[in-house]
């Protein structure tokens, strides 16, 4: 008898997988409809989703690009048989005031100068977020501020540089004092001369040079700097100056000194246990009451300088997450090593505690690019705040949620593109394990 | 602080320089030298606000504080009417402020929950759209959400005048009215009340604690410790003999059975608003200003916790949820089991900050007239009087404290949850 | 260290000699411009245009001193203030002169140490109703949903009428004329109520206008003015006497299209020339030059041109002059003479 026994001697082709598997129905049945909760969640959804949109759309598609006032609107609408409160959007308004919306009052032939500002600030910024870009471009980033300013309020550039100056002069002393008697003596002559320098004989000095070498570009008042421009330099500001300070009172939190670490600890829990608003009406009030008699800053200085106050404490928290989370073996090998404090912090500690914390520093900037828009209610003009006074214009009277979209839409892009950054640099630095 | 403990040579007396050069005296110089700036910091400060006060011709003075307020507050939880003091309109605006804080934070973190737990969805649709709504919510200005908030409320929702009309009808049954001036819902009524007590007399800080409340929740809570009596003690006989009594109807009965012969002893029931003159009457009335800064508050910090929500959840080990689903527990309960508890210790620390921005926060409540301690004392009471350095100071010092408060009491609650390790 | 560096730029360059210091003419000298303090944005009264120039009633009165003092109408810093900010903002010298539809009373004038100087409009709180709601007269307002814009005198005289008149009320405070407007259009209050200007600037911008009417009942005085601080008398004496030679200019018919006619014709009437500084030198009295008056005039005209091109009938705005009258047609604006 002849082997009956069947043994397959190839493979069987391998069949496509059923249709119900692959492909677009496949992926939504795995992703969409794997059960009944499932299913019934995702048509719920869509069902969200189709309202919001059925309620938005035909509102938003209107042509009223052209119109100059809102009656100009209305007739558009009307002519096209479009009638009642929410017949359509009225996009006349954004096109007459985009411009005051993103720079205030600020004289148009100079748009340029908050432009070339905006512009250098990612060249200055470049060599500090991303690897790869030449750490030459450090020196921009350290003359950036000055820079900034001088391009956003004009006048006369002999000023920033006698400021610069100081700086020089400091580290200039502190290296011939430091070698000819002692470090600490070396510190605090360097603390001291540049203090001396900018409160005395910084502006005489800026004034002398400009009367020789006349160099400067237009001046511009605080008051015409509004809209997006002046939330983003509040927010930049804030960030900015409240970053060493942030980092001294970490330190001095952390340090154990006990009445250098109390008045860290008031000063932090002080900021941070009320509300920003009641700082800016502190700003906008009684912050003249503090000062000298006869000195009077303008509104834009007195909020910044709350704002960075303000700011300093969220900073400290920060830097001191970065602090805690770096391994007890860093400070010991440093002991080890023989650094004191100070070159312990410079060279150890703080270049990785503050590379954990740049995340947390982007999102303290996104918390208070957000906040700028609060100064509205102390009467410096924010985009909300240049909302109400566009629609104090008898054309755009009665005006509403095409500003709030427009100033919504700006605000998310420049929030959203920031968070998408922090959280690549958490992916990059989640290093290891 | 390096420690290098260099020994006073014998012989040798004290010099000035060691404060300086030696590591025992300079921390304590360096804080003298920081106290004393300081000290004189702080007395220029307090020097050029005196000098500049008598400029003005003013002086701090809180007298103005018992003067009548002379303005009206609509939401008020407490009584009050235009001629009680300005002390008096501060602290209604305090109780809503806290009522403000208070429940948006209970619907933030259960939103915050929900979604943070929905993002992780396996659905697809589902964790997209979650994120979207985080992402919004979480890119654009809280003051922005509560007005547009506050106006979708206002251009979406009928006018009484509708309900007039018969354009627009109350819901269930005649007994919630949803205007675009607020919420109108039953409010509890009782025929037999047992009264109020009055405290604090007439002064500023006066209020009435209500004798049905007080009763009520006596007896609620009385109710619920006994049924946990009940519980544990079928604990107890379940692990003594592996067999558990069934206790459940007697639990319900326990928390349900006095309060409900309470309530009819009392002769409760509904009082149901209803549409008199310009507005509708009766009912507890959620104001609008409210409920948009209420849902703007909830929306906002929700997507912040949402995100510490799943931070928390991504940071339990794989291998725990593994574990749950080797022993047979279903995906639910795996997460309510055993990796929300885990996540909570992550999750609390960031939440208490959450807290704490929303408490702040609350004092956006002016851009839409409610009218809290910022609107009240900080806001008609400063313009009224001009009296900015007191009434500013004082805003801020009870921000202050309740701040603190809340921070202390979720310290206190994370260090109890916080796993002890060994 | 940035910090301090830039505090230290910043104190260099704008510390200025403040309240206590020189006359205010002087500083306003110094500083070659005239710091204004007007409203956030207020129709009619203080708004700007896409160019960012300041346009309004208010604003017209911050040109006119600008003039006088400065001889250049252009060269004002508006500051725009709030209702809570405003007050510190003129206190602490921020600003040097202060109109924003600003109520004159007795605790303002008295008690926070300021000096109103005249008046420029004769308001009065009023009520705003949809004809829909058939209400006649404020009496009728029982119960009802009443809008206020805060940071005013608004609240108290609302919270006073409703007392004396024994009836319930449910006040709604809101922070702008913008916000208060769609709420009162959507209907979630049934009352408006403001100065009756803002209402009436306020019904222009509606849809249909008609059907809404204001109520007879005026429950306030509102006298709204310019005011400076206490203590300057000759700054003070120089923004009165701009606002009176504005008045008085209405009176004599001199206007922004003939000033600088009238100015020339020595003889005429004695006043005009006396105003204008052709006859004798009332400028110099004020510490200014002769030409004060007519500059304060030629940059946005007399008080009745300034009133018609910004709130007047003729605009959109469609104020009657009213008590606003020259008191010569029977309304409440008056000047001491100019002699």
């Amino acid at each position: 008898m002849a082997d009956l026994s069947f043994v397959r001697t190839e493979l069987v082709p391998q069949k496509t997988p059923p249709a119900s598997e692959v492909g677009v129905i496949g992926w939504m049945r795995a992703n969409l409809f794997s059960s009944i909760g499932n299913s019934i969640l995702t048509l719920l959804t869509l069902y969200c989703i189709y309202l919001v949109l059925a309620s938005i759309l035909p509102w938003a598609i209107s042509p009223t690009w052209g119109a100059a006032s809102l009656t100009e609107c209305r007739g558009i609408l009307h002519e096209l048989g479009r009638e009642g409160h929410f017949s359509g959007a009225c996009w006349g308004v954004i096109r007459d005031r985009w411009t005051q919306l993103l720079f205030g009052f600020y004289p148009s032939e100079l748009y340029w100068r908050p432009i070339l500002a905006f512009i250098l600030l990612g060249v200055a910024l470049a060599p500090v977020l991303f690897d790869g870009v030449t750490k030459k471009l450090l020196l921009l980033t350290a003359v950036y501020p000055f820079l900034c300013f001088w391009l956003i309020w004009g006048g006369s550039i002999w000023l920033p540089i006698s400021i610069i100056l100081g700086f020089v002069f400091a580290i200039v002393i502190y290296g011939i004092v430091s070698k000819a008697t002692s470090t600490l003596l070396g510190a605090i002559v360097a603390i001291v001369t540049p203090i001396i320098w900018w409160l005395f004989l910084a502006a005489p000095f800026g004034n002398l040079m400009q009367s020789f070498i006349p160099l400067g570009i237009e001046a511009v008042q605080s008051d015409k700097i509004g809209g997006f421009m002046l939330a983003i330099l509040i927010g930049l500001t804030g960030i900015f100056l409240s970053l060493p300070m942030g980092i001294v009172l970490a330190l001095g939190r952390q340090s154990d000194l006990p009445i250098l670490k109390g008045v860290c600890v008031a000063f932090i829990e002080f900021i941070r246990g009320v509300p920003l608003i009641t700082l800016l009406f502190v700003a906008s009030t009684l912050l003249n009451y503090f000062l000298p008699p006869g000195t009077s800053f303008d509104l834009v200085l007195r909020v910044m300088i709350m704002v960075t106050l303000f700011a300093a404490a969220y900073m400290a928290e920060v830097v001191r997450g970065g602090l805690a989370a770096l391994p007890k073996g860093q400070y010991e090998a440093a002991d080890s090593l023989g650094l004191d404090y100070w070159q312990a912090q410079r060279l150890i500690i703080m270049p990785q505690a503050l590379k954990i914390s740049i995340p947390g520093i982007v999102s303290t900037f996104i918390g208070l690019f957000k906040d700028t828009t609060l100064v509205g209610i102390v009467g410096l003009l924010d985009p909300l705040a240049l909302s109400t006074n566009i629609r104090a214009d008898m054309a755009w009277n009665g005006i509403l949620w095409e500003l709030y979209g427009f100033i919504a839409l700006i605000f998310f892009i420049f929030c959203f593109a920031m968070s998408r950054y922090s959280m690549y640099l958490e992916r990059k630095l989640a290093t290891g394990h | 602080m390096t420690m290098s403990n260099t020994p006073n040579p014998a012989g040798q007396g004290f010099q000035m320089s060691q404060l300086l050069y030696d590591t025992r005296y300079r921390s304590m110089t360096i804080q003298i030298v920081a106290l004393i700036l300081i000290l004189l910091a702080f007395g220029w400060l307090i020097n050029n606000t005196v000098v500049n006060l008598a400029n003005l011709g003013k002086e701090i003075q809180f007298k103005f504080l018992g003067e009548p307020a002379g303005y009206d507050i609509n939401q008020r939880l407490l009584d009050y009417n235009s001629q009680d003091s300005h002390l008096r309109a501060g602290f209604i605006g305090l109780l809503n402020t806290l009522l403000l804080a208070f429940l948006g934070c209970v619907t933030a973190t259960i939103l915050g929950v929900f979604i943070g737990v929905m993002r992780l969805s396996k659905n697809w649709l589902v964790a997209r759209v979650m994120t979207a709504y985080i992402e919004i919510f979480r890119n654009v200005p809280v003051l922005l959400w509560i007005i547009v908030i506050f106006s979708i409320m206002i251009e979406v929702m009928s006018p009484p005048s509708a309900f007039r009309k018969g354009d627009a009808s109350m819901l269930f049954n005649e007994s919630v009215a949803i205007t675009n001036r607020g919420v109108y819902i039953p409010e509890p009524l009782f025929h037999n009340t047992l009264g109020n007590i009055p405290l604090f007399g007439e002064s500023s800080l006066r209020f009435d604690v209500s004798l049905d409340l007080i009763a009520f929740l006596v007896v609620l809570f009385a109710g619920i410790y006994a049924a946990m009596r009940v519980k544990r003690r079928a604990d107890k006989i379940q692990s003594e003999t592996g067999e558990r009594p069934t206790t459940w109807w007697q639990r319900l009965a326990l928390i349900f059975v006095p309060a409900a012969i309470l309530l009819t002893v009392l002769g409760f029931h509904l009082g149901y608003p209803e549409l008199k003159g310009f507005n509708f009457k009766g009912g507890t009335y959620m104001r609008n200003s409210l409920i948009a800064l209420w849902l703007a508050l909830s929306l906002y910090t929700a997507a912040f916790i949402a995100e510490n929500v799943r931070a928390g959840i991504q940071a339990v080990s794989k291998g725990q949820s593994e574990a749950a689903f080797a022993l047979g527990i279903s995906p639910g309960r795996t997460m309510n089991l055993v990796i929300l508890p885990q996540a909570l210790r992550i999750i609390i620390p960031p939440l208490i900050s959450q807290y704490l921005n929303l408490t702040k926060n609350t004092s956006l409540a002016i851009a839409v007239g409610y009218m809290d301690m910022t609107g009240t004392l900080m806001g008609i009471t400063l313009n009224q009087t001009g009296r900015e350095m007191e009434t500013l100071l004082m805003g801020m010092a009870v921000y202050l404290a309740i701040s603190l408060i809340i921070s202390g009491v979720m310290n206190w609650y994370n260090n109890s949850v916080k796993l002890v390790e060994r | 260290m940035k910090k301090s560096a830039f505090l230290g730029t910043l104190t260099a360059a704008t510390i200025s000699a403040g309240f206590a210091a020189a006359g205010t003419l002087d500083d306003v000298k110094a500083a070659g411009e005239l710091k204004c303090g007007v409203s956030t944005g207020l129709v009619g009264f203080a708004a700007a245009d896409a160019n960012g120039v300041w346009n309004g009633f208010d604003v017209a009165v911050c040109r006119a001193v600008a003039a006088a003092v400065l001889g250049d109408g252009s060269k004002v810093k508006f500051v725009p203030t709030t209702g809570k900010t405003r007050f510190t903002a003129l206190a602490s010298g921020e600003v040097d002169v202060l109109a924003r539809n600003t109520t004159w009373t007795f605790s303002r004038d008295v008690d926070l140490k300021f000096e109103f100087v005249g008046v420029n409009y004769y308001d009065g709180q009023g009520f705003m109703v949809p004809n829909a709601l058939g209400v006649s007269s404020a009496k009728e307002l029982d119960g009802a949903t009443v809008c206020i814009q805060t940071g005013t005198t608004t609240e108290l005289n609302l919270a006073d009428f409703f007392r004396a008149n024994n009836i319930s009320y449910e006040p709604v405070p809101i922070e702008t004329n913008a916000e208060a407007q769609a709420q009162y259009l959507s209907g979630a209050c049934d009352v408006y109520t403001t100065d009756a200007s803002g209402l009436a600037a306020t019904r222009a911008t509606f849809e249909n206008p008609a059907d809404h009417s204001v109520l007879p009942e005026i429950v306030s005085k509102e006298p709204l003015g310019p005011l400076v601080r206490h203590g300057d008398n000759q700054w003070g004496d120089i923004v009165r006497w701009t606002l009176n030679a504005l008045i008085t200019a209405e009176e004599l018919g001199v206007t922004s299209a003939n000033v600088a006619k009238s100015s020339m014709e020595a003889g005429g009437n004695p006043e005009v020339n006396r105003l204008l500084g052709t006859e004798g030198d009332l400028g110099a009295m004020l510490g200014l030059d002769k030409d004060w008056a007519s500059r304060a005039i030629a940059v946005s005209g007399n008080y009745g041109e300034i009133f018609e091109k910004n709130i007047g009938e003729k605009t959109a705005i469609g104020i009657a002059r009213g008590l606003n009258a020259a008191w010569t047609d029977g309304g409440l604006i008056y000047s001491p003479p100019f002699r």
